[in-house]
């Protein structure tokens, strides 16, 4: 504490932005290096379900993920002929930028978080409507028919599964009173069975369903179907460009557990009344939620296109709007307490 | 000048950059980027005026929505720039004169003396626009805000009936019907009593 009062009176006015950004950096650093081991775990964890060893090469699979950094890292980028080069430079920035600025706001405990704000539930949905542009602009950019046609496939449908999670999350605001992610967590305290993934079963259910097709993973890949457009949106990127892509994704995925952990699995909160909270149960919940999205992975066929928006439109947000009339109605009732 | 004059004249400036760039753009993807540029650099300006959530709002719904489909539009559309530019000078003097018109009625109605182009306070510590705008639309304004609502409704059964079309002998599946499917209406057992292969029996008659 000393030392850092030390740095301030050093520092001056320019104290603040360069405090602020050494906590950006303290939350960037751990996620890119969980973003890494989140590849190792998928490869893992798929390869036993599938009576596989997975990586077992490099320091026993466990150094995988920086061998495969390492040739990302060295190999050339190549730019399409006919590509627009100033947008096929600006896809992989948009799509990482979303993924990194959400995790301003999201809390790791009650106190440790970048920016408490007041209206932080509603910053992470417009944040994360910001990565479409990613896949959309390096789609076209590619100036490839399978890029173009993996953009405006993962276009609709994440444009689609927006409002089913949209709604999932008035849900949970009209229970918690509140836009602010910390006292979200905070009106979940009590316990396991105070968590709002129980009196919100439905939305639970339809934000995590809509957070893998939000993320583009299986079942709901289409936008990389390998089998019909090769890889999508990104077919045309290599290297560095591509492994930025590759970032995106899981840093997405992870910013999903997050933050299906805090809207619906009470944060930071113990699950027993006695057992102190912490960081650690946030970790262990988020993990919970990573293991399904990689167990869906292994277990499901991909949907077909037609599909996919017929379960977003004609399932989740009819059951969405159900859940909110309910839940509304409800709260008028003595019984409104349930839904507290 | 202080940090808050700074970050305005910096946004400010972009958006008016942008804004430029939407309508001299030779390709109308990048016109339709640079709205969106445009669009997040207004929310940057309101959330300097303490009003987050039509900042937020902004972003989410124009920027996270609207324009995506407007660029889903326009990146399939094969726009040729030629054909469009070609009445450019016969339009100029009409449209030179909207433009200006549009000038001076906003300067009429933007102008100090009207609008009274005066910082806005700083608001308490615990004041949160959210709740702000969310009382006021729900007391205050409700009749209004639930005609607006309903407007809208209309427009979207409108927008869907306009497009709707019904064409008979459509293969497509029925996921409902699919699903609803058994394996009784589908798999039926027989028994069969065990046969012996003709060319055996004939072996056996000789």
């Amino acid at each position: 504490m000393e030392l850092l009062q030390t740095f301030e009176q050093m520092l001056g006015p320019a104290w603040v932005p360069v405090w602020t950004l050494v906590k950006i950096l303290a939350i960037v650093l751990p996620l890119m290096g969980c973003v890494a081991y989140l590849t190792l775990a998928e490869r893992k964890i798929i390869g036993w379900m599938q009576v596989r060893m997975g990586p077992n090469r490099v320091g026993y699979g466990w150094l995988q993920p920086i061998a495969d950094a390492v040739k990302l890292m060295f190999k050339e980028i190549i730019i399409p002929s006919g590509a627009n080069k100033a947008l096929f430079f600006l896809g992989p920035v948009l799509s990482i930028m979303p993924a990194l600025a959400a995790w301003a706001v999201i809390p790791f405990t009650d106190t440790l978080v970048l920016a408490n704000v007041d209206a932080g539930l509603l910053y992470v949905m417009a944040i994360t409507s910001l990565g479409v542009y990613g896949v959309v602009v390096a789609g076209w950019a590619s100036n490839s028919k399978y890029a173009f046609l993996g953009a405006l496939r993962s276009s609709a449908q994440i444009v689609s599964y927006e409002i089913a999670m949209g709604f999932a999350l008035v849900g949970v605001l009209m229970s918690a009173q509140s836009l602010n992610l910390v006292e979200i967590v905070e009106a979940q305290k009590g316990g396991f069975w105070q968590w709002y993934w129980l009196p919100l079963f439905p939305m639970f259910l339809v934000y995590l369903i809509s957070g893998v097709a939000e993320t583009n993973r299986a079942p709901f890949d289409v936008a990389e179907g390998e089998s019909e457009i090769v890889a999508g949106f990104h077919i045309e990127y290599s290297g560095m460009a591509f492994a930025v892509f590759f970032l995106a994704e899981y840093a997405n995925m992870i910013l999903i557990a997050a933050l299906t952990s805090i809207m619906f699995l009470g944060g930071w909160l113990s699950p027993f009344p006695g057992i102190p909270d912490g960081f650690i149960w946030l970790a262990a919940k988020m993990s919970f939620v990573l293991f399904l999205f990689l167990w869906f992975r292994a277990t499901f066929p991909r949907y077909r296109y037609d599909q996919i928006m017929r379960l977003g439109w004609k399932v989740f947000i009819p059951v969405t709007l159900v859940w909110l009339v309910l839940e509304g109605a409800f709260m008028q009732t003595p019984l409104g307490y349930l839904f507290h | 000048m202080n940090f808050a004059d700074v970050v305005f004249f910096l946004f400010a400036a972009i958006l008016l950059l942008a804004g430029l760039r939407v309508i001299t753009a030779r390709n109308p993807v990048h016109a339709a980027l640079w709205l969106v540029l445009a669009f997040f650099t207004a929310a940057g300006l309101w959330m300097l005026l303490e009003a987050e959530f039509l900042a937020i709002t902004l972003v989410l719904v124009y920027v996270g929505a609207v324009m995506v489909l407007f660029i889903f539009v326009v990146m399939m559309l094969d726009i040729n720039l030629e054909e469009l530019r070609q009445g450019f000078w016969d339009f100029l003097p009409l449209a030179a004169l909207v433009a200006g018109l549009m000038i001076v009625e906003m300067v009429m109605v933007l102008g100090k003396e009207t609008f009274g182009l005066v910082a806005p306070l700083a608001k308490p510590e615990n004041y949160s626009n959210t709740k702000e705008l969310g009382r006021l639309l729900y007391t205050d304004y409700v009749y209004p805000f639930e005609l607006a609502s309903v407007i809208l409704l209309v427009a979207i059964v409108a927008a869907i009936a306009l497009t709707l079309r019904r064409r008979p002998g459509l293969k497509a599946v029925d996921p409902a019907w699919q699903v609803k499917q058994s394996r009784e209406g589908r798999v039926r057992l027989v028994n069969l009593k065990p046969q012996k292969p003709e060319y055996k029996s004939e072996e056996e008659d000789e």
